[in-house]
């Protein structure tokens, strides 16, 4: 299985043969992807899939039991703490809910890395972090806590954190779940947006296959640890592998059936114990 | 009969080998934190704003506690000193009570509740939001950055809560001894001071809440840490901080205790 681009030297994430599980249960299985660089590529498939887990390991989060995760031509398995850390300052990160630190203002959580990473003064912080919220058109609400914030604004403010120190890679954990049309239609643009003027490379886990087709280069679809197609959006769109069309096409019945396996029905309502 | 008896000490043997295993981790954690402690010397800003959450936050509860300990002890002490005729030397049992067991023991107890599990809590929380998880991916560690502040804060701010717990007790036994029940003034301040010794008394005092502070704060953020990611993880872990704290504080100060009067000796 092959990825977009076929250079040596122009992925930014490159997976070969990785194998990884939670205890007995394996998650992944031979896993092959490449992210070429400046692209964005969605990861798709059904909750529990796994590709949360494949995200976690681009970062580092996760180690593989077998096989090979190379981030900027840098192999993660078997990185010391130190040198995974220094990997993850090019490496920007949105989580599911956005994660923003609680306990910090919205100014606060954008700066917070400029605090720990740089020496920057103050006021140049102070640009810095206005020119982050203001990407993501929230400029206004820098003084407020992350509590006062709607689902979708806390999105796009951890979007202005996670891109704070221009990384070249920036990964999407599930960034449209919860999200209202118009935020969903904002969050989507900007990813794209911030992706191309940073001339980074993107990697989206989603399951929100019309939001995401608009907006990738390149599809991975990922079913039961493998990935069971690939492609741009057209051609997922337009694929005649039963699984994939089920899922883009949102339909109730197909290779995944509408009933969870379980014992037959007349024999659930003791229909057959009453006629037998 | 003897299956069920097998399987009891099997449990006994479970448990024990849990709770040692348990006790093992939180060492192993204390290590940690020690090794990620630097950042937090550095910018030292980090404890200070958690002493005000630690320390600063418990003060109310620590010193209305202090002061109805120290009425207790004075009107407990002056009954039973009254029969003997030495109802001046009040003074003397209310300091010294304070000063070596009940204040380190009581400020560490209600620090444990108050402050300890609002830390595990935190923490767990923190964690259950991928706020951790974001913070590693920033490139910074949780250990040096969420955890030793608040553990270095819980240390230094005990010490100085069973100061003030103890001199509330004291002001409470004055207040009950001295104005209400009519016992000299002078006689109960110069007896204590007379009997009140500066290092095997305060010193020892704060030595052991010291101790309970690194216990606490070691526990609390431990279990913060390893809460399962989950409303009843973290539940569970509060609780946990709070029993395994004063139990470990009970046990800590029996030991401390017996090794301090071998000094006394």
């Amino acid at each position: 299985m092959t990825g977009i681009a076929e250079r040596p030297g122009t992925h930014q994430v490159e997976i070969s043969d990785l194998n990884f599980g939670y205890g007995e249960r394996p998650v992944l299985k031979g896993i092959n992807l490449t992210v070429p660089k400046g692209g964005l590529v969605a990861i798709m498939g059904l909750s529990g899939c796994g590709k949360t887990t494949l995200l976690r390991l681009m970062g580092g989060q996760l180690q593989a039991r077998q096989g090979s995760v190379r981030v900027a031509g840098q192999e993660l398995n078997g990185m010391t703490e130190g040198q995974l850390y220094a990997m993850r300052r090019q490496v920007g990160m949105l989580f599911q809910f956005g994660a923003l630190f609680t306990d910090l203002s919205v100014f606060d959580n954008v700066a917070f890395q400029m605090r720990e990473h740089t020496s920057l003064s103050e006021s140049m912080i102070r640009d810095l972090v206005l020119m982050k919220l203001n990407a993501v058109g929230l400029r206004g609400v820098q003084g407020l806590m992350p509590s006062e914030l709607s689902g979708g604004m806390a999105r796009r403010v951890a979007l202005a954190r996670a891109t704070a120190l221009d990384p070249s890679l920036i990964l999407y954990d599930e960034p449209f779940t919860g999200l209202d049309p118009i935020s969903l239609g904002v969050i989507g643009r900007l990813i794209r947006e911030l992706n191309d003027a940073l001339g980074a490379t993107s990697v989206l886990v989603t399951h929100d296959v019309q939001e995401s087709m608009k907006i990738v280069d390149y599809i991975y679809f990922v079913s039961d640890g493998v990935i069971i197609a690939q492609g741009t959006p057209e051609e997922i769109r337009t694929s005649h592998l039963p699984f994939v069309h089920q899922f883009v096409w949102g339909e109730a019945d197909g290779p995944l059936p509408f009933h969870y396996p379980g014992l037959p029905l007349p024999r659930d309502f003791g229909l057959s114990a009453a006629g037998g | 009969m003897m299956g069920s008896l097998v399987r009891g000490l099997q449990n006994i043997g479970d448990s024990a080998l849990r709770i040692i295993e348990r006790i093992g981790a939180v060492v192993l954690f204390l290590g940690q934190i020690l090794g990620h402690s630097a950042p937090s010397f550095r910018r030292f800003s980090l404890v200070i704003r958690e002493m005000y959450y630690a320390g600063v936050q418990s003060l109310i509860i620590i010193l209305v506690s202090g002061l109805f300990v120290g009425m207790v002890l004075g009107l407990q002490g002056f009954e039973t000193l009254q029969s003997y005729g030495s109802s001046e030397s009040v003074g003397v049992l209310v300091a010294l009570s304070l000063m070596r067991e009940l204040g380190p023991v009581v400020s560490a107890l209600l620090f444990a509740s108050r402050a300890g599990s609002a830390m595990t809590a935190e923490i767990g929380l923190m964690k259950a939001t991928e706020q951790l998880s974001a913070m590693e991916m920033m490139a910074v560690n949780p250990l040096a950055r969420v955890v030793a502040p608040r553990f270095w804060g819980g240390v230094f701010s005990l010490p100085l809560l069973a100061v003030l717990f103890g001199a509330m007790g004291i002001i409470g036994g004055f207040l009950v001894t001295v104005v209400m029940l009519g016992v000299d003034s002078g006689a109960f301040w110069s007896q204590m001071q007379a009997a009140v010794d500066f290092r095997h008394d305060v010193v020892n005092g704060m030595i052991k809440s010291l101790v309970f502070g690194v216990a606490v704060s070691a526990i609390a953020t431990f279990e913060g840490f390893e809460a399962p990611p989950t409303a009843e993880g973290v539940s569970g872990a509060t609780t946990r901080t709070v029993v395994s704290s004063s139990l470990a504080i009970l046990a800590l100060d029996l030991l401390l205790t017996a090794f301090m009067m071998k000094g006394w000796n």
